[in-house]
């Protein structure tokens, strides 16, 4: 086992720059996930942390080792890929054996490491199948045990369950956490999914094209996003940002108005200088509006769509053709009624600049 | 339902009716290849039209030995493409995966340079190939004169390089992260994987040896370094042509082809679709 550090990592693909210097510790045996929208550098991070891409710039160091010209095979790593990445020809014991076998594993070692895989996974009596006559839920828990059988210091996923149906996915979910848990191996987990990335993580790194925007606990970022970016990555659904400007300041905090509707008013507790008239995003999650008369204040919006799931109801509503979600537990039943009035508390808001900072 | 599978049928009826008249017009030319090399000459040239073989096979094919040794012919022809077809598929694997997967200067220069030898006719490269091998090589009459110089086939390191480039580039990457050498993930991942548009390609390269009549009577005009095509020719321009044992050794040309392709065509149509698709 051991943990990784990035120093300054920079990737380049010909001019075009597209992870920025990236500065990052994991410890080890952490389970660290890597989460942001497409594009936004987080398999090209894993892919130079597996040796599959060049660094241009900057130090890799697994188990404190710099690892930037070391090939791929020696660094102690396993790699999972999205499309599972089974050789289709082989069955699913040559499949895992392969790689060993190639290195000249001594046999005896290769069959125990598989069928020790093969244990930890509960594929006993799947092995002699090709990969076409298996299910996608079998194929990836498969590749998983591919990578189990290197005994690797690192494992690396790279979306390793958008393939998957929604139920399979949240099944393979537990059993990764699970194999963490049994392992104790440092893994690093690419996901777009926040969901898959606030379950599973001991550390969030949040990117967005080709920059660390934050890192942390899960529920660390969930509680106390460094910017709206985050803010509004972190959490399902995501959270509603609607339109203010700055009142004034007084000895309570700076009173901001929404720019849907000036009569709603909320007062902040803010520590940084803004200027009066200034244009800001309040941030409001869907799960934290109140019933109305029951926060700071009240805002009417009108009903668009209510999704009710049973333990809970989705309300898309607009204000003044500013959508917004709103999460109401207690309402099974929508009524006929067009708008509906909730109160906003001011505690659980927060405020960004037009820029997109954190104010509060 | 009933309605839905009765058009089917029509439909089927249909194409039926419309390619049974093409695949006879296409059949008849062979049949009567065949019809012709079971008579006698006078049969073949006999006013009436006769549909149904006779039984004069032997005697022609023996006309034909006599005058050509068709049988050593027959054995040039088979080895020359059987090694011809195992080495052309080789090369062009290798080459065709060095295209598709390493990123390496002038690597588009290259596939240019492969493109456009497509489109230059054999006629066009012969006399000086025809040159550099007799002349400059003096190779004239031997095996390699006639096995390596067609090996270059642009054609077929265009098809097998769309072959590994529609492969997923993470089963590769999979493989190297193994520790699995390049050469051994070419090998036991990438070959396996192109084997049905190894065995198009295989049919193409054979079919094309098989045929090749002007390079081998040019640089091979010895009596016993003869392919079969080319002994087959000698027999025209003689005083009396025997058409019986021409078309007896036409049929002996053709029979190992339909038989490679019938074994082949189902990896021939998906290896062909293959690079169809994307």
């Amino acid at each position: 086992m051991a943990g990784l550090t990035l120093t300054n990592v920079i990737k380049r693909f010909g001019a075009y720059e597209v992870v920025h210097g990236a500065n990052l510790e994991i410890a080890d045996g952490e389970f660290v996930v890597f989460v942001g929208p497409s594009g936004c550098g987080k398999s090209t991070l894993l892919r130079m942390i597996a040796g599959l891409e060049d660094v241009s710039e900057g130090t890799i160091e697994i188990g404190g080792i710099a690892v930037n010209d070391v090939e791929p095979s020696e660094r102690r790593i396993a790699m999972v890929f999205q499309s599972y990445a089974l050789y289709p020809h082989m069955t699913v014991r040559r499949n895992l054996s392969f790689g060993l076998q190639m290195n000249g594993n001594p046999k005896e070692d290769t069959e125990r490491r598989v069928a020790h895989a093969a244990n930890i996974l509960q594929i006993n009596e799947l092995m002699d199948r090709r990969p076409g006559q298996l299910s996608g839920g079998q194929r990836q828990r498969f590749a998983i045990g591919r990578a189990i059988v290197r005994e690797p210091q690192v494992f690396l996923f790279d979306e390793p369950l958008s393939n998957l149906d929604a139920e399979l996915r949240v099944q393979m979910r537990v059993e990764i956490s699970r194999l963490h848990k049994q392992l104790g191996t440092t893994m690093i987990y690419v996901t777009h999914d926040q969901t898959e990335a606030m379950t599973l993580a001991d550390k969030i790194v949040v990117l967005r094209a080709g920059r660390i925007e934050q890192v942390g606990a899960p529920l660390e970022l969930y509680d106390n996003p460094a910017n709206q970016f985050v803010a509004g990555f972190v959490g399902s659904p995501k959270m509603n940002f609607l339109k203010a400007r700055i009142e004034g300041k007084g000895a309570s905090g700076v009173t901001v108005s929404l720019r849907a509707d000036p009569r709603v008013k909320l007062t902040l507790p803010v520590s940084s200088a803004v200027a009066a008239g200034s244009q800001v995003m309040l941030g409001v999650r869907p799960e934290h509006f109140v019933n109305a008369g029951a926060g700071d204040t009240d805002l009417t919006v009108r009903i668009d769509v209510a999704e009710h799931l049973g333990h809970t109801s989705y309300v898309y509503a607009t204000i003044s053709d500013e959508p917004l979600i709103i999460e109401r537990p207690e309402s099974r039943h929508g009524g006929d009624s067009d708008s509906l009035t909730i109160g906003l508390s001011a505690a659980r808001c927060f405020l960004f600049d037009a820029e997109g900072s954190r104010l509060r | 339902m009933k309605s839905k599978s009765r058009t089917l049928m029509m439909q089927r009826l249909a194409l039926h009716a419309a390619l049974t008249p093409l695949a006879i017009i296409w059949l008849f030319p062979l049949w009567m290849m065949f019809v012709f090399s079971t008579m006698p000459d006078y049969g073949i040239f006999s006013p009436d039209i006769v549909l149904w073989p006779s039984t004069n096979f032997v005697e022609n094919f023996k006309n034909l030995q006599a005058d050509t040794n068709f049988l050593r012919a027959m054995f040039i022809s088979i080895t020359v493409a059987v090694i011809y077809t195992v080495l052309s598929v080789m090369l062009t694997s290798m080459a065709g995966w060095a295209l598709a997967r390493y990123r390496f200067a002038g690597r588009s220069m290259v596939i240019a340079i492969i493109l456009g030898t497509i489109t230059l006719p054999f006629a066009v490269v012969v006399i000086p190939q025809f040159i550099m091998v007799a002349r400059e090589f003096k190779l004239a009459n031997t095996w390699v004169a006639l096995i390596v110089p067609p090996l270059f086939n642009s054609l077929g390191v265009l098809f097998m390089r769309q072959s590994f480039s529609m492969m997923p580039t993470e089963l590769f990457d999979a493989a190297r992260v193994e520790g699995v050498k390049e050469w051994r993930i070419f090998l036991h991942i990438a070959l396996p994987l192109a084997r049905p548009t190894m065995a198009a390609l295989s049919i193409i390269l054979f079919l094309a040896s098989w045929n090749n009549y002007l390079w081998p009577l040019l640089i091979n005009s010895r009596p016993g370094m003869m392919t079969a095509p080319v002994a087959l020719g000698t027999l025209i321009g003689l005083t009396k042509v025997s058409w019986g044992g021409i078309m007896a050794g036409a049929v002996l040309l053709t029979a190992p082809i339909l038989f490679v392709f019938i074994f082949l065509q189902r990896h021939f149509i998906s290896g062909i679709a293959a690079g169809a698709i994307k």
